[in-house]
């Protein structure tokens, strides 16, 4: 266990620090999902009581509009000076790399997340969910953006050999998180909208649950292929 | 020059490609004879539902080349032989072409049968998705790379496209049903209540378009070496040009 969680939070820790250095990437993400918001505002007329019914919607387009940004940008870094066959010489199991990357793109949508959803209840007059609807909500967000990043993570790996890489990987990846995000919509739109029947809401995190499972596992078995010169 | 020639025509279609294309004739021929002939018209539709043969047909083939380019790609991925991967890409390619048959027939009979062109039912909407995600395979192989790289990315792409499926059409019918209660439930499904003469002609014409399937995949792997050995060809005469 220690060979693979050592060199994973190293690689994990390398990126966190690149870009607590640059603020880059997380900084794009972050301004790319406020004008997401602006468009949104200018699609829908805010003051419109039934756009409340879109906001759950909204949410995960922002998240996998800015989360591209952030997966495209995690593997072509690693191009410049060949730091990616670095990578693959490292005397390290390609799982390490494949775990470490998936915990530092998490991390970057996360906090992107923390920062633009609460933009957008403001922005677009949502009332807040408190107590056990808050508690669920950040479960639903987590576990959405899990499956998302688990796969992302493994295609944004599979992208960067091509020239073309930013356009191809949301072609690849958008089909492949269809269930996630269908999941995650309905979930989301349970605990923020209804407000009732949580236990519909639960089998949407149960199924997300399952496909964060196959698809960490799937990545996780698959990565060395990718790596591989 | 002869040495040349003997090379190229070295790859011949092989024999079962002509005996395939033998049987696949007179088949076809009479899989329209059973359609358009022999089948009674439905009651309630009318001549439209004759395309439900070649429409369920194409489905079931469709998944069937899917099927086949996830089992090709593992064993690329444990054996790492081209002609593996060979077969993975030509049956992912007609495995388009199919759901691309699927999509434009369903459409069309949708029109009369239900008076809409489309609807977000389970199963439409897997099947365009499998589109997109087959249609983003082949741009995978389609990568300016060499050959070991480009097959094991798509293999990778290939067992996860694959593994996804079940996923999309789980969740996809859990959605409808929490807006929709009432499922469609004419149309394919309706195999039950089917007509025994009806039933005989869709397994047999499914067997037809499985056959020409096969044949697709046999042309396609023909083509395949072909460029592999015009390339080779191509190498050698550069070479000799250089020296």
């Amino acid at each position: 266990m220690k060979h693979l969680f050592a060199p994973a939070m190293a690689i994990a820790r390398k990126d966190l620090y690149a870009e607590w250095k640059t603020k880059q990437t997380i900084t794009t993400m972050l301004i790319f999902s406020g004008l997401v918001i602006v468009t949104f505002s200018f699609a829908f007329d805010p003051s419109n009581q039934a756009v409340s019914a879109l906001v759950p919607g909204m949410i995960w387009v922002i998240t996998i509009f800015s989360g591209i940004l952030g997966l495209n940008r995690s593997f072509t870094q690693e191009k410049q000076n060949d730091h990616l066959h670095g990578l693959m010489v490292a005397p390290v199991d390609p799982s390490a790399i494949y775990l470490g990357k998936c915990l530092a793109n998490l991390i970057f949508v996360l906090l992107v997340q923390i920062i633009s959803v609460p933009l957008l209840f403001l922005l677009f007059d949502f009332q807040v969910i408190s107590g056990v609807g808050l508690i669920y909500f950040v479960m639903i967000v987590f576990l959405g953006t899990f499956g998302f990043i688990a796969v992302g993570t493994l295609l944004a790996a599979l992208a960067t050999h091509s020239k073309s890489s930013e356009m191809l990987l949301p072609i690849l990846l958008f089909p492949l998180v269809t269930p996630v995000v269908i999941a995650a919509v309905q979930a989301t739109r349970i605990v923020l909208v209804d407000q009732e029947g949580v236990s519909a809401a639960l089998s949407w995190m149960q199924l997300m649950a399952a496909y964060d499972v196959i698809f960490f596992v799937v990545g996780f078995l698959l990565f060395e292929h990718v790596l591989e010169v | 020059m002869t040495n040349e020639q003997s090379e190229l025509t070295g790859i011949v279609p092989s024999k079962l490609h002509k005996v395939l294309l033998a049987i696949a004739v007179p088949m076809t021929l009479v899989a329209m004879y059973l359609v358009f002939i022999w089948t009674p018209i439905e009651r309630m539709m009318g001549p439209v539902q004759k395309i439900f043969y070649f429409h369920v047909a194409s489905a079931w083939n469709a998944f069937f080349a899917f099927f086949i380019v996830f089992v090709f790609s593992l064993l690329y991925l444990f054996t790492k032989k081209r002609s593996y991967d060979l077969i993975a890409g030509v049956s992912g390619e007609i495995g388009v072409i199919f759901t691309a048959i699927v999509l434009t027939t369903g459409p069309i009979w949708a029109r009369s049968a239900w008076n809409t062109w489309w609807t977000w039912e389970p199963r439409l909407t897997t099947t365009l998705i499998l589109l997109f995600m087959y249609i983003a395979y082949i741009m995978i192989r389609n990568l300016d790379m060499e050959w070991q790289k480009r097959a094991r990315l798509a293999a990778v792409f290939g067992i996860i496209g694959f593994a996804n499926v079940p996923i999309v059409y789980m969740s996809i019918r859990w959605w409808e049903s929490n807006l929709h209660p009432v499922v469609m439930s004419e149309g394919e499904s309706a195999g039950g209540g089917l007509e025994p003469s009806m039933l005989f002609t869709l397994i047999f014409s499914v067997f037809t378009l499985m056959l020409i399937y096969f044949i697709l995949l046999q042309k396609g792997l023909y083509v395949e070496k072909l460029k592999l050995q015009v390339k080779k060809m191509k190498a050698k005469e550069q070479e000799k040009m250089i020296s």
